[in-house]
């Protein structure tokens, strides 16, 4: 390994990136050696994304420098980026699945004949080159909508290295590879970094960091919050400068008496995964956490318990009622809230005030013979306002002008509002600073002491880990286990998410 | 509110610019009755187009709808012998029928408004033109009684040769109806909220889909409603254009009074400034000798292609200093 390589191969100093009311990035700083693995962590929302999207030409920083190989340049595109040999992967594939991997290789760069036709046989012949680079043995001509995700992963990077990628960034690769792919790729990332890529790696997976990376940089709050050399990596050094505290401290995780069952699930059938059926229950003042990869068919099923998706049979019973529930007015009337994953899509009516949109979901129930209650429709506001803390001049506020965090708590203020037995929370602090997911923490921890029975689906692990008294892991629309607070670990989350036993090592 | 002073302001502009360009005509009492009465029917057309458009939808066959109820209820009067309670019963029924058909199509069938209503504007032309024999329908010499409805005028105390169109109470009805329905209503909050994000709306345990259909039927009986009014009024339909364009006239009129097309925005007394605006402008482009009649689309084409034009600028410079702050 090469962590303490002295060539500089990409550095970057300074950079600040501000959007409407948001500071994603202030004078962050970042540098990388020839052949290292540099991960950089922080939570979602601590500004990765925007760093790799302006290292990468897909946005441009306010201010800043970046040297390659020590002399200055100007990135101002992805073009620009990738001749300068910078390379992105992005979380979510950018393959053209109607066509074949070749064609992938070499979109938009295909070696032509002459009278501009398109050298089919050259690229068979080139595009065969990389793959063998990263040890993917499939023919050319296949399609790509053929290929498993994980080859499709592979059919990524040798498209990067295609175009001569000496920095190669790739985000959250393994979120949605099984364990076997994902070591197939570590072993073809280790490859590369010997051959002098270097590698700028982003991942939630801290046990994958720790087995992979040279050196880790950590952001928080758009801030550089600090680094980890080679021997200093483990798992608590690295969640101590993600979050800024001990872990102990900003999970305020107490055990709690949990009552009776306020919600079951039996032989549930979501549309999205008709061939599985889904069986758990929740009981007042638990808090149950529901991890697993990305498709695994968490959201979906919170999606279905709400009435969004109605399920294709099975029965819901909450408080021992059973309801069929088959539109969120069912939902709701049941004792449901569901803080979705897509806060602005599906949460918020961004270009309404906040007092608008924390009364959207009780305007029926304080209704004066259809007429708006405008007096309880105030208090209601005001109160939500105050208990959660939201940041701003006043109710009347537009909600497109606040923060995330702050936006997060109006739709959460929204559900409580509404007073439900039972509050389904999805991916409930994405993209959402620190302080307000401390807040949003403490929210849950007092809810579940009221009595109200929290079931949250999260891709953050160590959010799982922290909050739940007990866990559910999903796979592939199974849910393939459960785990008690005492049994939680990465190693056993990671174990079932993958589609493994409890037990089975 | 400050969208509605900035067309209430264009709207001083042009009337006043009318006054001295006309040399007075404009003022004469017969034709500020003439004005207000079709900015009554209009008005209250345009009313009804509003609430689709803030559910983020379109009513194209507005125009159509007017000509087989306006055709329709004299063509069942005079024609087919029918009483007039039946006649007036048949075309709200009809209106209401199409309003229904509309917005389970988009709401159910997850078909486009455009789409729809622009198979509406054919079909309820043709359905018209077929069962009237493309004849002139009109009450002839009768139904004076009923006609006075739209005809009337009402007398204004000390004031000579003027009265008040009685269309007019008929706008004020519907506006005020309208503006106490989506303001002080939860149902006209759901219709904002939707129009906005109906996604959102959706899981906030609204019911998207019912609010949709009745922004349809609310839309398609104003249109109904204003046939009615507008046959009483002419005495005369001939089923090949009556009504025609008519969608495109309510249609501007929410928009320059403030509906976005993009849903969720608008307010009942905009809209009815609008709809003046429009009559205005026609108005002007009869009576201003300088102005050739033959541009009058033109000339309101552009207008509204103002209108709409410094609305979003307007926007952008208020937005810019909001993220400045």
């Amino acid at each position: 390994m090469s962590s303490d390589a002295q060539t500089s191969i990409l550095e970057v100093c300074g950079i600040t990136k501000q959007f409407p009311g948001v500071l994603a990035l202030n004078d962050v700083s970042l540098s990388l050696g020839e052949g290292e693995i540099v991960a950089v962590l922080g939570e979602n929302g601590a500004g990765k994304s925007t760093l790799m999207k302006i290292l990468a030409g897909v946005q441009g920083a306010d201010s800043g420098v970046m040297k390659l190989e020590g002399r200055e340049v100007s990135i101002r595109s992805v073009e620009d980026a990738l001749n300068h040999g910078i390379s992105l992967i992005h979380q979510e594939l950018n393959l053209a699945d109607n066509l074949d991997v070749g064609a992938n290789i070499f979109l938009g760069r295909e070696p032509r004949r002459l009278g501009g036709l398109i050298d089919k046989s050259k690229i068979c012949q080139d595009a065969g080159q990389f793959l063998e680079q990263v040890g993917l043995a499939v023919d050319p001509n296949t399609l790509v909508s053929e290929l498993t995700i994980g080859h499709q992963q592979m059919v990524e990077i040798a498209k990067a290295l295609s175009v001569d990628a000496r920095v190669l960034i790739m985000d959250e690769p393994t979120s949605s590879l099984s364990q076997k792919e994902a070591d197939q790729l570590f072993v073809v990332i280790k490859e590369l970094a010997k051959k002098g890529v270097s590698i700028v790696y982003i991942s939630h997976r801290l046990g994958e960091v720790e087995a992979l990376a040279d050196r880790v940089v950590v952001l928080r709050d758009g801030e550089n919050a600090g680094e980890l050399g080679r021997d200093e990596i483990n798992h608590d050094n690295m969640v101590k400068l993600m979050v800024g505290r001990d872990v102990s401290q900003f999970y305020p995780h107490e055990p709690h008496e949990a009552g009776e069952v306020i919600l079951s699930v039996s032989n549930l059938v979501t549309p999205a995964h008709p061939s599985e059926t889904i069986n758990f229950s929740l009981r007042r003042g638990e808090i149950v956490g529901v991890s697993g990869l990305v498709g695994a068919g968490r959201t979906e099923m919170l999606q279905t318990l709400f009435g969004v998706t109605p399920a294709l049979s099975g029965e819901i019973s909450i408080d021992s009622k059973a309801w069929h529930i088959r539109t969120p007015i069912d939902a709701i009337e049941a004792g449901l809230a569901l803080v979705p994953e897509d806060r602005k899509q599906q949460g918020l009516i961004l270009d309404m005030a906040i007092r608008e949109n924390m009364s959207l979901a009780t305007l029926l129930r304080d209704q004066k013979k259809g007429f708006l209650n405008h007096s309880k429709e105030r208090e209601i506001s005001k109160k939500m306002v105050g208990d959660l803390n939201v940041k701003t001049p006043s109710d009347e506020q537009i909600v497109r002008l606040l923060s995330g965090g702050n936006q997060q708590k109006v739709v959460l203020g929204k559900w409580l509002a509404q007073e439900p037995k039972v509050l389904l929370l999805d991916e409930p602090t994405r993209g959402i600073d620190v302080g307000a997911k401390a807040e949003i923490y403490a929210l849950m921890e007092a809810l579940a002491k009221t009595g109200v029975g929290i079931l949250f689906v999260s891709s953050e692990m160590e959010e799982i880990l922290g909050m739940s008294d007990r866990a559910l892991v999903m796979h592939e629309g199974r849910l393939t286990g459960e785990l008690q607070r005492a049994e939680l670990s990465e190693e056993a989350v990671m174990r079932l998410a993958t589609g493994q036993t409890k037990e089975a090592a | 509110m400050k969208k509605i002073f900035g067309i209430l302001g264009i709207l001083i502009f042009v009337v006043v610019a009318t006054i001295v360009l006309s040399d007075g005509i404009f003022l004469r009492p017969f034709n500020l009755e003439n004005l207000i009465r079709r900015t009554a029917l209009f008005g209250i057309i345009s009313i009804g187009v509003g609430f689709v458009i803030i559910t983020g939808g379109i009513d194209l066959s507005i125009g159509s709808v007017v000509c087989l109820v306006g055709c329709g209820l004299p063509w069942l009067l005079t024609v087919q012998g029918w009483p007039l309670p039946a006649a007036l019963g048949a075309a709200v029924l009809v209106s209401l029928l199409i309003g229904l058909i509309h917005g389970l199509l988009i709401t159910k069938l997850k078909l486009q408004p455009f789409v729809v209503t622009l198979c509406g504007l054919l079909m309820y032309r043709g359905l018209t033109r077929g069962f009237t024999g493309d004849q002139t329908q009109g009450f002839g010499q009768d139904y004076k009684g009923i006609r006075s409805l739209a005809t009337a005028e009402i007398p204004l105390p000390f004031v000579e040769g003027f009265g008040i169109p009685a269309p007019c109470i008929f706008l004020i009805v519907v506006a005020v109806i309208a503006g106490i329905f989506l303001n002080q209503t939860i149902y006209g909050r759901y219709l904002l909220a939707l129009g906005r994000n109906e996604e959102a709306a959706r899981y906030s345990g609204i019911n998207t889909d019912r609010m949709v259909i009745l922004a349809y039927v609310i839309c398609s009986l104003t249109a109904g409603l204003g046939g009615v009014l507008f046959v009483m009024d002419v005495n005369s339909a001939q089923p090949v254009d009556f009504g025609n364009f008519y969608e495109l006239y309510a249609i501007a009129a929410a928009v320059l009074g403030g509906c976005s097309l993009r849903g969720g925005q608008g307010t009942i007394v905009g809209v009815v400034i609008g709809a003046a605006l429009m009559q205005v402008l026609r108005n002007m482009i009869t009576l201003v000798d300088a102005i050739p009649t033959h541009i009058e689309y033109a000339v309101i084409g552009l207008v509204i292609l103002g209108g709409v034009m410094a609305d979003e600028l307007v926007k952008r410079i208020a937005g810019r200093r909001v993220a400045s702050k």
